[in-house]
C-alpha cells in the first residue's frame, strides 16, 4: 500500500472517534500491535534523541524496502511510534523521504509535534526519515 | 473549600489573568508553580506603564526619561536588599536569571582556586548548578566532591562534614531541591563551611517563592534566585553577594555600564554593584520583579507557606489513597512540591493525559539526573503549589489521574 494511502486509512479511523480520550486508547492500542525492536538494540545507538521517553528505534533494508521496529518505555510514545512505523514501514527510501506528514495534525495529534523537548514526534520521523536517507545514498552508491 | 489560613484565595486568584483561561477546552489547572509562577496584573501593568510612560536607558541620561527609569530600577535594588535583608543595596546585583548568577560566581573563582583545590555540591542539584562549576574545575584543576542523599531525598549532613577540610573552597547547595521540594538545612551547612573559610553559594530560586530569606541572619556570601518564581517575569536574576566577596571576584560581562576608565591599553572597573551589570540590563523586568516582591510581601510570605502547606497536606493524604503511587522526597521538611509515580507507568504518560484535561503539571527529570539516578527511576511526575491554588483544584487534579491510570493499565 502506497504512503499516501495508509495515511488516509489512519485519518478515517481516527475521525470514528468522538472525543480525544478515545483516540487516545485508539492510539495507545496500536502500540500493541507495534512490531518491536529485538531486546539487543534497546542501547544507546539506537535511541531517539529528543523525546523524555525512551523511544528504540531499528531499520534493515529488505527488497529495497526498509522494514522498521521499535519500542518505548511509555505507552503513548509507543502508540505514536507505532503509527508512524505503520505509515513508513515496509516502503522504498525514497517514497519515505518526500512524504508529507500533516496526517498527523488530522488525526488529533497535533500537540506532540511541538519543539518542546518533551514531546518526541518530530524527532521520531526525522529519526525514521534519516534512516531512509542513509539507505537512499548507499542505493544510488551501489 | 474552607481554608483556616490568612489566605482569601477567591480574591487573591482575580489578580492573575491567566488563571481565567481554558486549555483543551477545561479549566486551567497550573501546577507547575516550581518552573515559573503565575503573573499578577500589577507586574504585567507596570512593564506596560514602562514602555508607555518612561522607556529609556538608565543611569547616564541627564533627561527627564532617563531619571525616572533609573529611580524606578534602583528603587528594586533597595526593595530586594530590604527583602532579603542586606547590609548594602550594592550587594544585590541584577542578573538575567539564576543560571546567570551562578555562572557569574563560578567565573569569579577561577583566579582563586588552585588545582586540586575542592568545590561540595549536593546530590540534589539542578543541571544548572553542576555544569559552571565542571567546567571551572577543568580549567583550574579543582575537584567536586558530592554530599549524597539518603531515601528520603535528604542531605547526609554527616557525609558532607566529612567532605569538609582545608582544601574546600566553594560550597553550594540549593535551599530547596527543584525536583523533591525537599528544604535543605543551609543555615547549617553554612556554619559548618565558614569554620573552612570556605565560601557558599545558595541557589534559592525554590525557596524565594515560599519563605523569607534573611541573607544577614545565614551570614551567606551569595544567595541567588530568579523573579520569575516569585510572579515577577522571566529573564530577570537576583544575586545577593556580600560585599567582600563582590570586591575579591572579577566581572563576569565586559561592556558598558562595568566600565569606570577606558583606554585601549587598560579599563578600570565601575564600583559596586555596575562592574557586574554591563550593558543595557533589562530594565522593565528589574522594575516588574520590584512590584513583585511588593505584591507578595503585601499577602506576607508566612501567609503564603502557611496556605501552601495545608494545600501540600491536603494534596499528600489524597495521592497516597492511590493504590501503588510512591511519592519521592518524604521530608518533614519540605515545601508544596510533590514528585511521584504509580507502578510502572511512564510519567510522560501521566503528563499527557492530564494535560489534556487542562492540568498543568511537569513530567520528567526536572534538570536533576543525579536524583533521578540515585532513585532509578526515569523521571517523576511533578505538581508543585503556589497560593493562589485550591483543594479544589487538587480535587479535579486526582479525578484526573486516576482517570489517566485507568486510561494507561
Amino acid at each position: 500500500m502506497k504512503i499516501k494511502q495508509i495515511q488516509e486509512d489512519l485519518v478515517d479511523e481516527f475521525a470514528m472517534f468522538e472525543d480525544w480520550m478515545q483516540r487516545y486508547e485508539y492510539m495507545i492500542d496500536l502500540g500493541k500491535s507495534l512490531p518491536l525492536i529485538d531486546s539487543k538494540y534497546k542501547t544507546e545507538d539506537y535511541l531517539i534523541k529528543g523525546c523524555q521517553s525512551k523511544v528504540w528505534v531499528q531499520a534493515e533494508l529488505i527488497d529495497n524496502k526498509i522494514i522498521f521496529k521499535a519500542d518505548s518505555d511509555a505507552i503513548i510514545s509507543k502508540g505514536i511510534i507505532a503509527i508512524l512505523i505503520r505509515v513508513f514501514s515496509n516502503q522504498v527510501p525514497n517514497e519515505i523521504i518526500k512524504a508529507n506528514t500533516g496526517f498527523i495534525d488530522e488525526i488529533g495529534l497535533k500537540e506532540h509535534l511541538s519543539p518542546n523537548r518533551a514531546n518526541g514526534l518530530s524527532s521520531m520521523i526525522k529519526q525514521l526519515k534519516l534512516y531512509a536517507l542513509a539507505y537512499q545514498t548507499k542505493i544510488n552508491n551501489e | 473549600m474552607k481554608n483556616n489560613t490568612n489566605i482569601n484565595v477567591e480574591e487573591i486568584r482575580k489578580d492573575f489573568p491567566i488563571l481565567k483561561r481554558k486549555v483543551n477546552g477545561q479549566n486551567l489547572i497550573y501546577f507547575d508553580n516550581a518552573a515559573t509562577s503565575q503573573t499578577p496584573k500589577v507586574v504585567i501593568d507596570s512593564i506596560v506603564s514602562y514602555y508607555s510612560n518612561y522607556n529609556s536607558n538608565i543611569h547616564r541620561g541627564v533627561h527627564a526619561l532617563s531619571q525616572e527609569a533609573t529611580d524606578a530600577y534602583e528603587g528594586s535594588r533597595v526593595k530586594f536588599q530590604k527583602h532579603f535583608n542586606a547590609k548594602n543595596s550594592f550587594e544585590i546585583i541584577f542578573t538575567s536569571g539564576t543560571t546567570h548568577s551562578i555562572n557569574l560566581v563560578a567565573n569569579g573563582f577561577k583566579k582563586i582556586l588552585k588545582r586540586d583545590d575542592e568545590i561540595i555540591v549536593s546530590q540534589l542539584e539542578h543541571h544548572s548548578n553542576i555544569v559552571p562549576w565542571q567546567m571551572l574545575c577543568e580549567e583550574t584543576g579543582a575537584k567536586i566532591k558530592v554530599i549524597p542523599i539518603d531515601h528520603n531525598g535528604e542531605l547526609i549532613f554527616s557525609e558532607f562534614e566529612k567532605l569538609l577540610n582545608a582544601k574546600t573552597k566553594v560550597v553550594f547547595v540549593n535551599h530547596i531541591s527543584n525536583a523533591l521540594g525537599v528544604i535543605n538545612p543551609i543555615k547549617k551547612i553554612i556554619t559548618k563551611a565558614h569554620e573552612y573559610n570556605a565560601a557558599v553559594l545558595i541557589d534559592g530560586a525554590q525557596a524565594t517563592p515560599h519563605m523569607k530569606i534573611d541573607v544577614s541572619e545565614l551570614d551567606v556570601d551569595f544567595y541567588v534566585t530568579s523573579t520569575h518564581k516569585i510572579c515577577g517575569p522571566t529573564g530577570v536574576g537576583v544575586l545577593y553577594g556580600k560585599e567582600e566577596w563582590l570586591n575579591k571576584i572579577p566581572p563576569f560581562l565586559g561592556g558598558g555600564e562595568m566600565i569606570d576608565k577606558v583606554t585601549f591599553e587598560k579599563s578600570t572597573y565601575a564600583g559596586l554593584p555596575n562592574k557586574f551589570e554591563a550593558g543595557t540590563p533589562n530594565i522593565s523586568g528589574v522594575i516588574a520583579s520590584g512590584v513583585a516582591i511588593d505584591y507578595l510581601n503585601g499577602i506576607g510570605l508566612d501567609n503564603i507557606n502557611e496556605y501552601e502547606k495545608d494545600l501540600l497536606d491536603y494534596a499528600t493524604s489524597k495521592l497516597l489513597e492511590i493504590k501503588d503511587l510512591k511519592i519521592y522526597g518524604v521530608s518533614e521538611e519540605k515545601t508544596a512540591v510533590i514528585s511521584f509515580n504509580v507502578g510502572q507507568i511512564h510519567p510522560y504518560d501521566i503528563g499527557s493525559i492530564v494535560d489534556k484535561l487542562g492540568i498543568a503539571t511537569r513530567t520528567g527529570h526536572h534538570c536533576a539526573q543525579p536524583i533521578m539516578d540515585y532513585f532509578k527511576i526515569p523521571g517523576t511526575i511533578r505538581i508543585s503549589f503556589s497560593f493562589y491554588n485550591t483543594k479544589e483544584e487538587i480535587d479535579i487534579f486526582i479525578k484526573a489521574l486516576n482517570k489517566a491510570i485507568l486510561m494507561l493499565s
